[in-house]
């Protein structure tokens, strides 16, 4: 099982696609490493810069809709390939949302009010998730807290098979 | 208590349950293509998994890149080629053969009324339109659909979509689905089936059902789905002639997987086309939607018709009304990319490829595209395309460029003036 904790970067906007995450000129790499450098190429947001602000991250906060647009698993590899492996936004595309836990990562919703005051905590946040209690825990300059999500028992599967392949290669 | 249409789709493909939520399927179609599929064939090999479920339920496709165009494309179109052969894949559609994989496979009459079909590709919501349940997956769906034939999905739930009035002359399917997600925003039929039904969709060909159910994803949903009934058995009858001795048999057993009247939906939204206008997108998502005349007078650089949306001889034929005996506007670049081979050759025996000619534009072989930027093409900073397609993504058709999306009706009408354009003006 992959490890769910680590330095948040922030990416306040809903609706961000995954041409944003991953261009489709990419899309012709035949390997996940490739992809590294790529990531969140085209995303343009405040201040942002995908070198410097992806390299410490390990966790993502991120508003609604997150993934949305095209199928591809790259959205999911390149963040994998950054060693980001938990999402935690208000919602996400269905496909994008699938293709996390396919590969045993965590995509995780939480409430608007409970996004907003993760990134109330500073600018220096690091998150850790316990998938036993169903909780994450957040820690910044200006405090801490925990919250609670919803996994089910399927996604649970998913994440301690190592994703979807190995699940379905043993029980189909 | 009655179902739905994906709620009987989901009943007869049934493999497991494993979670109250989440419902394996038994699949009958798995599509592949050479952007997607040939990493989840190298992963496959990797585990020492390079097998396939079963070899007639699975079609291949090279069309986004094609011919190649440098050795990272001829590497992906190897891979998928060479698998083909070695897992005696017989539906496989390469150069000369091959054309747009949404607009392709329907044409082929492989998929039916109450199939599951899967494809790494999110507009696989297109084939809905033939009464399917059809989603886009990732390439690790992919791979377990090759593999064992199954995929899973959360229990749909399912917006009905009613669809009332009558177009008017000059607006078309690409209008009415432009204006449904205007409405509805990008999330808003996420997790959702958007079941279209009303006079208009009972009214409308296979081809503007299938650009309906195309953009279905962009308003977030899994898939589109419309009802299949006589238009759906006449589109298929050369390939199901032999299963039914009449169409009108073809046509009553199709009801079976029509949603019941007692069927619970999740929510109904009703719209009233007779008054819409033409439709374009003007930002970078595709709920960002306006009416033609408000938008009069943006300046385009290219005019791109073709894709999975648009690319079909119905939508050629549209174009062609505007663009007959007209050339195009001084500076303005027309592409045209007949989605399949087959819509090719028909608009050439109907003289439609001479009148996009005649106009100025350059015909492509069937192929993605200008689409998504990946070959021919692509767009310059600051560059304007009027396109038939279905994302207007940033950087989409290129870095730096603006795609404004509408119907191939409209598209002409930028072509003709170098400005967008109403299309009704000039019909
Ligand atoms: S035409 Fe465009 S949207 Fe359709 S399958 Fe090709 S790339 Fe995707």
């Amino acid at each position: 099982m992959k490890t769910f904790k680590g330095s948040v970067l922030f990416l306040d906007r809903s609706d961000i696609n995954t041409d944003e995450i991953i261009p489709a000129k990419y899309l012709t790499e035949n390997s996940k490493l490739d992809l590294k450098p790529f990531i969140l190429e085209d995303l343009k947001l405040p201040g942002f810069d995908p070198e410097r602000d992806t390299a410490k991250a390990q966790v993502i906060v991120t508003r609604a809709n997150f993934g949305c647009g095209s199928s591809r698993e790259h959205a999911v590899w390149v963040f994998e390939v950054n060693d980001i492996n938990v999402v935690i936004g208000e919602s996400f595309a269905r496909i994008f949302r699938q293709n996390m836990f396919n590969c045993g990562m965590l995509a995780l919703e939480l409430p608007a009010a409970d996004i907003d005051a993760i990134m109330a905590l500073g600018s220096q946040v690091a998150i850790a998730v316990d998938l036993d209690s169903s909780s994450l825990t957040a820690k910044g300059e200006k405090g801490e807290a925990t919250f609670s999500f919803e996994l089910n028992s399927f996604d649970r599967d998913l994440v301690a098979s190592g994703g979807w392949l190995a699940y379905a290669d043993k029980k189909y | 208590m009655g179902k739905t249409t994906a709620e009987k789709i989901f009943a007869a493909h049934r493999r497991d349950n494993p979670s109250g939520e989440n419902v394996v399927l038994d699949l009958d179609v798995v599509m592949c293509h050479e952007i997607t599929t040939p990493i989840a064939i190298n992963d496959l090999q990797e585990r020492g998994l390079d097998r396939v479920f079963d070899p007639s339920k699975i079609k291949v496709v090279i069309d986004h890149v094609t011919p190649s165009k440098d050795s990272k494309t001829a590497t992906q179109a190897k891979i998928l080629r060479e698998w083909a052969q070695r897992q005696n894949i017989k539906d496989f559609f390469d150069v000369g053969a091959n054309g747009v994989c949404h607009a392709l496979f329907p044409e082929k009459g492989f998929i039916r009324p109450g199939n599951t079909v899967i494809m790494g590709d999110s507009h696989t919501c297109t084939h809905g339109a033939f009464g399917a349940f059809a989603a886009g997956v990732g390439t690790t769906d992919l791979e377990v659909g090759i593999l064992k034939g199954v995929c899973s999905f959360r229990l749909p739930a399912t917006m009905k979509v009613n669809i009332e009035g009558s177009l008017a002359d000059g607006v078309y399917a690409k209008d009415v689905i432009l204006k449904i997600i205007k409405e509805l925003t990008v999330n808003g039929a996420t997790d959702r089936v958007m079941e279209f039904v009303g006079p208009v969709v009972d009214e409308m060909t296979m081809e503007s059902r299938m650009t309906l159910c195309n953009m279905a994803i962009e308003a977030g949903a899994t898939c589109g789905i419309c009802r299949p009934d006589k238009v759906t058995a006449e589109y298929l009858w050369p390939f199901i002639s032999g299963d039914y001795t009449t169409i009108d048999e073809a046509v009553a057993d199709f009801s079976k997987w029509h949603s019941d009247p007692d069927a619970v939906y999740d929510s109904e939204i009703t719209f009233d086309v007779s008054d819409l206008v033409p439709q374009a997108t003007y930002g970078f998502k595709p709920d960002e939607v306006k009416d033609i005349p408000a938008m009069d007078g943006t300046l385009v650089n290219q005019v791109y018709i073709g894709s999975c949306t648009n690319g079909r001889i119905e939508d050629l034929r549209e174009a062609a009304r505007i663009l007959a005996g007209k050339t195009l506007a001084p500076g303005v670049r027309g592409i045209l990319a007949p989605a399949t081979p087959l819509v090719y050759n028909t608009a050439m025996a109907e003289g439609i490829i001479q009148i996009f000619m005649a106009a100025g534009f350059c015909v492509t072989n069937p192929t993605c595209g200008a689409c998504l930027g990946m070959s021919n093409g692509v767009l310059a900073e600051g560059e304007v395309c009027a396109s038939t397609t279905n994302r207007n993504f940033n950087g989409r058709m290129g870095k730096g460029g603006m795609v404004h999306l509408m119907s191939p009706l409209s598209a002409a009408a930028a072509a003709v003036t170098g400005t967008i354009s109403d299309p009704r003006q000039m019909l």
